[in-house]
């Protein structure tokens, strides 16, 4: 199977609606399926991988530690739009610290996410053969 | 569906797998594997353990690609292999081991 680039954009807040858990879940399958995938994280969607999430009070299952399991499915491109960031008050010392390990290189730990500007979001953007928005 | 054990009744879904990931108990792991006519050894443990930290950690079944290469690191690399994995697990390492361990089926299992 050709393998294409395949980009998930997330745009909404973790909780309030189920669009980045669905999103987290479609990106989970697509691994299976050995396809260069990348996410953008952009407007609301930053919040998704903000720490220390708590989800008690809305008697929601927080799903925030199943993007630190991205890195095992070989999902390690994780674009963070800095505008976003900036706009909400957060910096990247806010966003968990999501890595993956290369075992080309004793399991070392790398980074994922990948802070860009929106005009290189937008590069990146257009690189993509599929773009699937939530 | 249901799975009777010492008078209680524990609710499974159309597949088998637990409907109440948190009613999970060793005896269940068992029974569901003696009614699939598998009898749990060590080795069985191992994984089915690895599965349950591993939910309990990312919240997720992993999938069976993900499972065998975090076995090879965790438990040797002569485990990490779905050949091994299959010989425990003659129905598939990721449905039939999640299923023993409580989880829901893993995401991506097709």
């Amino acid at each position: 199977m050709a393998t294409k680039k395949f980009m998930f954009v997330n745009r909404k807040a973790p909780y309030g609606s189920v669009y980045a858990l669905e999103a987290l879940e479609v990106v989970l399958i697509s691994a299976a399926f050995e396809q260069d995938v990348s996410l953008a994280f952009i407007d609301d969607g930053v919040y998704q991988i903000t720490k220390g999430q708590n989800t008690d009070a809305i008697g929601q299952k927080n799903f925030s530690n199943t993007f630190k399991a991205l890195g095992d499915y070989e999902i390690n491109k994780l674009y963070v739009e800095k505008e976003s960031l900036e706009e909400r008050g957060l910096t990247q010392d806010d966003l968990m610290d999501l890595v993956w390990e290369d075992e080309d290189d004793d399991w070392a730990e790398k980074p994922s996410i990948i802070m860009v500007n929106r005009s290189e979001m937008a590069d990146v953007m257009a690189e993509q053969e599929v773009t699937l928005s939530f | 569906m249901a799975l009777e054990i010492d008078g209680q009744s524990i609710e499974l879904d159309e597949e088998g797998y637990l409907v109440d990931l948190s009613a999970w108990t060793p005896e269940i792991a068992k029974a569901l594997a003696a009614g699939e006519d598998v009898e749990l050894t060590d080795e069985h443990w191992d994984i089915i353990n690895f599965l349950r930290e591993y939910y309990e950690e990312y919240q997720i079944a992993p999938a069976v690609r993900v499972l065998t290469k975090a076995v090879g690191k965790r438990l040797g690399k002569d485990k990490g292999n779905s050949k091994y994995l299959y010989s425990l697990f003659p129905y598939g390492p990721g449905k039939q081991a999640c299923k023993y361990a409580g989880l829901p089926k893993p995401t991506g299992c097709v």
